[in-house]
């Protein structure tokens, strides 16, 4: 559960648990290596707690400047490698100067920690929450530990939840009617929906909603958008006449999606959108995409 | 989209289709023996992305389709049993439907929406609702049909019908229905869709790929035909008007015609007929292209079967006013399509004549009814040339003949006539025949004048020629065969009553005048002989009619024979009429009316002198005259000797000898009449015999002189015989003396002759004298006057 940071051999070992570590949902997280690691789970307002362990190696001892361990949220955008910017930065101090010849203990505690942004990993910006443990040395270098965890918020469903519908075509070729039940889905929620047929000239091959992400960084100038197409679901087969009209229901809860974020810390902002694509049989594509709003609805019991 | 590529890239495609559903298939079993759910819906999913192909003509694609069939029952089992898969099934139908192809997809939906009927843990109806409703999301006719048709099929035994496990509570044989009836209508918007796809060339192909499919859309309805629990009021209220709105609007005619012809045989008969408007109204706004003509006649033929099958349903026919809804519809199907060849219409109406005859037998205004649109129809049309519609047209009429084997029925049909006049010549006549076949078939007896005026006025092609007939086309057999058909005929006209009899005889004549010298030969005699055995009637119960009207009415008819046969000298036929006039002569001498028989006679003499020329038809002529003049006993003596006088006068001036000889010989006859009140006046039978003597004496000198051989002696022995005859009978003039010296006479005449001719004439006169020897041996009073005679 614990991993070492650090390819060089450090003077000890740090580990840090948490209190309530063994119950705690554990949630995957892709590394940047590709690896799948499982990392705590917390909601902002939640109290982070636990206990840090320095065990130096054998017959070592550890002198330093000092023990403190942060709560760092950090915002990592890709263009920009290696550098982090901190929205929340949290320190308590464990120890004052002096040194350490066994395995010592630290309990620390940040109560009621403001974790307003969720963990996000995006394709150029990155949103992490970790505990960073210092064991500050003069002339050695500072031993560094980090622990990953992550942070998810919950919101309760929306108040107003308008239905999207619209009718779009193109002049004396196509015209349709597409109604989507709602404008805001929870992440495990259901796409319910319609699409009518007003007029069809064209021959239609098939007709898939597809799940797309905006992922915008940066601002002003240097804004960089991403799209991403994480769930292409195919609705219709084959042409349908005028008047037909098909059912919508997609399930969201196979996709892997994030809730909808807004603006972070002036750095990014994640958008989703249903794309509606109509496919004729020379394969040009008839598209109308519409933003969504996806939102994390806490999940009972489980 | 498919090509029209070959056969064999057909073959090429479906067999990789089939090696790729058996390729996934076989991951899916492995996963299904792992129990790993997983695998098992990727494999399934990745197999039933075969069946996506577009490449496959609908046959191979069935193949394809059943392969994947099989497979999917397997796969069922494994989502039947939840302790292999560990999910419930609610889940489990949440699962299948992450697929992200719709077809796999909807196949997998299907198969679990099964499971989770029968699991009962959702209401049938509302399981049902979603599947139909989610399988429109495949469009593709092919597909679609066969995903539909899979859902049908899956579903089959799982409908909330009454009696069945998934009925009550809130799942009523509605819902059943409800999804039956939603299904249906989806594939067949599906099948009719088929034809606007692809090219117009291939319509063709694409008309025989729909034939193919129809069933799959068809057997939507034979599951609501027998869906339990589908009463009467619900097809009434339900049912059919979902169905028929379906079938009418789709506006196919390929779909039209096979969904009316379904939904006529697959619901009951006694539905059919609760809903005969609704039906029928649905017949009326078909495609002009449709064959409504068979749809209709295939509901009339069930319909009529229907009220065959038993008696008790016959009060149900009168209740819905079958006939008259029928009736009414054909009329708006008939106007309202136009391109509708006659024949079609013509079609029509033979089955719903048949429909009238088989549940109204006793409706006779019903089948005028059906004529007389029949009628309205022809007249809007120019003349009928189609051989098929004509054809129709003699069905129709036959139709009654056929039924009421009494043709006085269809007699009383007013629009029967007015139908055949619109046959063409030919048909016309056939149409007679037919009608005339049918009387002397059934032996049926015309007894009213009125009945006979309208058959008359049906079988006139027979009997008059009708405008426009090219005389020469007609074939003098069949023209013959014609004419003796209405001679029989005319023997039908019976009827007991003289008077009706008598106007009976007046409407034939009157019909009969008009047919021309060509017919009347064949005509006339039938007439005259019916007219002679009234008279024959009348006289017989002469006693029983009072008064002075017996004579009245005889004279009268006399009168009419005397015009009829009169007639025949326009054709001319002057034999004809002259047997004519003596057989009237005859029937009048049995009325005792001498003055009619006296009229007869002179009619019949100046026929002879004028008209008749041969000398062979004189013969004939004459010994027809004396024979019928010797039975005749009514004249006096003054108009029997006139009478004689002239027939043996015209005797004694035939040309050939022999035949004067014969004439004159019959004419002794004449004198003597065998019974006890006749005439009996030896002396000139004796003159006759004498001349005839004379005249075979000078025949035989003839003979001799032009040829040097004779022939006569025959002659001699007819007289002998004669003489024989009235000697037999006690003519006092005729003495065994006179026998014997002509005996003689003829032994001298043969030894004078050749040898020849004694053998010739051997035989005759060799019996003859046996059998003067053989009544004198017999003996008795006889015998006693043949003893006179010395051979």
């Amino acid at each position: 559960m614990n991993f070492l940071l650090g390819a060089f051999k450090p003077a000890c070992n740090i580990s840090i648990t948490f209190t309530d570590g063994k119950n705690r949902k554990q949630v995957p997280i892709k590394k940047d290596n590709g690896q799948i690691v499982m990392n705590p789970l917390f909601q902002s307002q939640e109290t982070i707690a636990g206990k840090i362990h320095i065990d130096p190696y054998q017959g070592k001892k550890v002198e330093h400047n000092g023990v403190k361990v942060e709560l760092l949220g950090q915002i990592e955008m890709y263009f920009d490698r290696g550098n982090f910017y901190d929205f929340t930065s949290l320190v308590r101090e464990l120890d004052v100067p002096g040194e350490i010849y066994e395995r010592k203990t630290y309990p620390f505690e940040f109560s009621s920690v403001e974790m307003p942004y969720e963990t996000y990993n995006g394709v150029n910006v990155r949103l992490k929450y970790v505990l960073k443990v210092t064991v500050t040395r003069g002339y050695a270098g500072s031993i560094v530990e980090y622990q990953d965890f992550v942070v998810r918020n919950y919101v309760p469903p929306p108040p107003i939840n308008n239905s999207i519908k619209m009718e779009v075509g193109i002049e004396d070729c196509l015209h349709i009617e597409f109604e989507y039940n709602k404008s805001k889905y929870h992440l495990k929620d259901v796409i319910l929906g319609k699409i009518y047929f007003l007029l069809v000239r064209i021959k239609i091959k098939n007709m898939d909603l597809e799940i797309r992400r905006r992922e915008s960084t940066g601002a002003g100038a240097n804004t960089h958008v991403e799209t991403e197409t994480l769930a292409k679901f195919e609705l219709m087969d084959g042409a349908p006449v005028r008047g037909e009209s098909i059912p919508v229901r997609v399930f969201l809860s196979p996709y892997d999606l994030t809730p909808t974020h807004t603006n972070i810390n002036n750095k990014f902002s994640v958008k989703y959108y249903l794309n509606l694509v109509l496919v004729d049989e020379e394969d040009r594509r008839y598209f109308k995409q519409q933003e969504i709003t996806l939102y994390r609805l806490k999940e009972e019991a489980s | 989209m498919r090509t029209l590529a070959g056969v064999e890239d057909e073959e090429k495609w479906l067999a990789e289709g089939i090696a790729g559903i058996q390729h996934n298939a076989f991951f899916m079993h492995r996963a299904l023996d792992a129990n790993n759910l997983r695998e098992v819906l990727k494999y399934s999913a990745l197999m039933l992305s075969e069946l996506r192909t577009s490449k496959l003509s609908p046959q191979k694609y069935y193949d394809l389709y059943m392969r994947a069939f099989d497979q999917l029952r397997q796969l069922e089992i494994f989502f039947k049993d939840e302790s292999r898969h560990g999910l419930p099934v609610v889940d489990l139908y949440e699962l299948v439907q992450h697929a992200g192809n719709i077809l796999p997809r909807m196949y997998l939906l299907c198969t679990v929406g099964s499971v989770y009927i029968k699991s009962k843990q959702a209401p049938s109806k509302d399981v049902l609702k979603d599947l139909v409703e989610m399988c429109r999301g495949v469009q593709h006719p092919i597909r679609g049909l066969f995903l539909r048709s899979y859902l049908a099929q899956v579903s089959r035994d799982k409908l909330p019908e009454i009696g069945s496990d998934y009925e009550g509570d809130a799942n009523t044989v509605i819902d059943a229905v409800e999804f039956v009836l939603q299904n249906f209508t989806e594939m067949n918007k599906l099948w009719v869709r088929i034809q606007h796809q692809g090219p117009g060339t291939v319509r063709e192909k694409q008309e025989k790929e729909r034939n193919e499919l129809r069933d799959l859309v068809g057997k939507n309805l034979h599951v609501l035909g027998q869906i339990e629990g589908v009463d009467l009021e619900m097809y009434k209220e339900t049912v059919l008007p979902r169905v028929l709105e379906q079938v009418v609007n789709c506006k196919d005619k390929l779909a039209q015609y096979y969904l009316m012809e379904c939904i006529i045989q697959v619901f009951p008969d006694e539905y059919h007929l609760q809903t005969l408007e609704a039906l029928l109204a649905a017949c009326t706004q078909l495609m002009p292209t449709v064959d409504t003509k068979i749809v209709l006649t295939q509901l009339m033929d069930r319909l009529s079967n229907y009220a065959a099958s038993s008696p008790d349903v016959l009060h149900e026919f009168l209740q819905v006013e079958a006939f008259a809804k029928l009736s009414n519809a054909i009329g708006k199907v008939i106007d309202t399509q136009l391109e509708m060849p006659i024949v079609g219409a013509m079609t029509l109406f033979v089955s719903l004549l048949t429909f009238t005859l088989r549940v109204h037998p006793d409706r006779l205004d019903y089948v005028d009814q059906v004529l007389g649109a029949c009628v309205v129809k022809l007249s809007s049309v120019p003349k009928l040339e189609d051989a098929r519609a004509m054809k129709q047209v003699v069905a129709l009429l036959s139709a009654p003949l056929e039924k009421y084997s009494d043709i006085v029925t269809a007699l009383t049909l007013s629009n029967y006539p007015r139908v055949m006049d619109h046959l063409d010549d030919g048909t016309n006549k056939v149409m007679a025949m037919l009608i005339i076949q049918s009387i002397m078939k059934n032996d049926s007896c015309i007894s009213t004048a009125d009945k006979v005026e309208v058959l008359f006025e049906l079988i006139k092609g027979l009997i008059k020629d009708l405008d426009g007939t090219n005389v020469e086309e007609l074939d003098e057999e069949d023209f013959q065969e014609e004419q003796n058909s209405v001679a029989r005929l005319i023997h039908m006209l019976d009827n007991e009553e003289p008077e009706e009899m008598l106007k009976i005889i007046y409407v034939v004549r009157k019909h009969l005048m008009t047919g021309g010298p060509q017919r009347l030969p064949f005509t006339v005699p039938p007439l005259v002989f019916s007219a002679v055995r009234l008279v024959r009637q009348l006289e017989a119960q002469g006693g029983d009619i009072a008064g002075e009207d017996v004579p009245a009415t005889l004279r009268k008819i006399f009168q009419i024979l005397n015009q009829t046969i009169e007639a025949l000298s326009s054709v001319p036929c002057p034999e004809l009429a002259l047997r004519l006039y003596l057989q009237c002569a005859e029937a009048a001498s049995d009325c005792d009316l001498e003055p009619v028989a006296y009229e007869f006679f002179t009619q019949a003499f100046i026929l002879y002198e004028e008209e008749i020329a041969d000398s062979k038809a004189q013969v004939t002529a004459i010994h027809l005259i004396v024979g019928t003049l010797q039975r005749i006993n009514v004249f006096g003596v003054e108009n029997r000797d006139t009478l004689t006088h002239k027939a043996t006068g015209y005797s004694a001036r035939l040309l050939k000898k022999p035949d004067q000889c014969r004439a004159v010989y019959a004419c002794s006859h004449l004198f003597w009449v065998d019974d006890p009140e006749g005439i009996k006046d030896g002396e000139r039978v004796l003159l006759c015999l004498r001349r005839a003597l004379r005249i075979a004496n000078a025949a035989q000198q003839m003979v001799n002189a032009t040829r040097g051989s004779s022939g006569p002696v025959t002659l001699f022995v007819e007289i002998l015989n004669k003489y024989l005859y009235f000697f037999e009978k006690g003519n006092p003039h005729i003495t065994p003396s006179d026998i014997q010296s002509l005996i003689e006479l003829i032994n001298t005449e043969m030894l004078s002759d050749n040898g020849n001719t004694t053998i010739h004439s051997d035989p005759f006169f060799s019996s003859t004298l046996r059998y003067i020897r053989f009544q004198k041996q017999k003996g008795g009073l006889m015998g006693e006057k043949y003893d006179l005679i010395k051979l």
